[in-house]
């Protein structure tokens, strides 16, 4: 059976989401994101809450960040520290594709 | 549907304490989570420790479970017994942390358990009025970077509870066909409105699909930069000159300035994912040497030693 195609809409392709968008996506209330953002996991451009902006990949470490919290029990410290020894892996692992 | 042996999942014995359960799920947990694991097929196998740890996790479930008794085996044809009822059906036990993505369990699990939410909290769940609008569906697709590249139709499957006139739950599957556009990023989401489960009262919450992107031979994917390693050779970096790059969109001619080091990086703009604007491609020059197994190419390295006066140690000291 033919399924007709469906086309939704990219998220964050403008660049930004809202923390209204980043919340639902990630399916968690905004004081989650208040408390990620705290730690540092990612830093949203606008001064106050109500204005905040996240970069794709801002809303992408906040989302790992919430995964690894909720399936591998780390808490928001701990989430911080595991993006950022990830990303230093994957800078590695290129220099020694090709060893 | 199939049996699943729930203590081989885990890889623990049938007499295995409480304890000795959770600490063989959280290794594997760790060692599977998708955004951590390198392993192959890691969502899958995520999936199945966290069905097996939602199963002998919880008392309750774990007692019905064994009394099914030790002759099955996994992938032998089941049905439950009957008469059967479910320990705890619907309802979870509280983990410290709970177990995967918002409950996908398979057949056989609700077969056994029910259908209950896994004990996650959704932020749908909140907001919506979940037995009549329906609620988010939250899943994920794996491409090639070859389909970020150019877009691509997906075929997916979802499974959704339908309600019949009753009131009744039964689980169906439901096929989607979704376009994927061309210059998707990596952990991208793509919302589709009203394509969610449906509520009792018919009507549907969205559907997030998160976009991930395999792993590539050649190319590794950062937002919409691609990096490469590019073998040259050591003319080609001493004297410089054009080369041929491979990008996804075929191969490109590419200027390397005479006396490039080892691991210079350099920039192919506009040659990543497409976007306004476009990723670039970057290459990382990494100098192949010829073999020296002819004694022509003998000849020529020892006119190299002797001509070129060349002591890579000598800031050493050695």
């Amino acid at each position: 059976m033919r399924h007709s195609e469906l086309t939704g809409t990219l998220l964050g392709e403008q660049g930004v989401m809202t923390l209204a968008q980043v919340c639902r996506v990630c399916r968690v209330r905004e004081e989650t994101i208040v408390e990620l953002v705290a730690e540092g996991i990612t830093e949203p451009a606008g001064t106050e809450q109500g204005q905040w902006w996240f970069d794709p990949t801002g809303a992408r470490r906040l989302h790992i960040a919430i995964r690894l919290q909720r399936d591998l029990g780390v808490n928001p410290a701990g989430a911080a520290l595991a993006l950022d020894l990830m990303e230093e892996i994957d800078r590695l692992a290129v220099r020694v594709q090709r060893g | 549907m199939e049996f699943k042996d729930y203590y081989k999942v885990l890889g623990v014995a049938r007499n295995a304490s409480q304890d000795d359960i959770k600490k063989a799920y959280r290794k594997l947990a760790r060692k599977y989570h998708p955004d951590v694991s390198k392993e192959h097929d890691a969502e899958n196998r995520f999936k199945e420790v966290a069905e097996a740890y939602e199963a002998l996790g919880d008392p309750e479930k774990r007692a019905a479970y064994d009394q099914l008794g030790s002759g099955w085996r996994t992938g032998q044809d089941f049905q439950p017994p009957p008469g059967w009822h479910g320990g705890g059906a619907g309802r979870t036990h509280a983990h410290e942390f709970t177990a995967g993505d918002a409950a996908q369990f398979s057949e056989f699990f609700e077969s056994l358990f029910g259908r209950g939410r896994g004990g996650f909290a959704s932020f749908a769940d909140s907001d919506h009025d979940a037995s009549s609008m329906g609620s988010d569906h939250h899943a994920r697709i794996a491409i090639d970077l070859e389909d970020a590249f150019h877009g691509a139709t997906r075929q997916l499957s979802l499974r959704e509870p339908k309600f019949d006139a009753s009131g009744r739950v039964t689980m169906q599957e439901r096929i989607l066909s979704v376009r994927i556009p061309p210059g998707v990023r990596s952990g991208q989401h793509i919302r589709l409105a009203g394509q969610g489960e449906p509520g009792r009262g018919g009507q549907r919450g969205d559907l997030y699909l998160e976009v991930v992107l395999n792993p590539h031979p050649l190319y590794r994917v950062d937002g919409k930069d691609l990096h490469l390693t590019l073998p040259v050779a050591p003319w080609e970096a001493a004297l410089g000159g054009e080369v041929e790059v491979p990008t996804p969109a075929g191969t490109v001619s590419m200027k390397v300035p005479a006396n490039s080091a080892n691991g210079r990086r350099l920039r192919l703009k506009g040659r990543g994912l497409p976007g306004t604007p476009a990723g670039d491609l970057y290459a990382e020059l990494q100098i192949a040497w010829p073999p020296a197994h002819s004694e022509k190419a003998r000849e020529l390295y020892r006119t190299m030693a002797r001509e070129m006066a060349f002591n890579p140690r000598k800031a050493m000291g050695a």
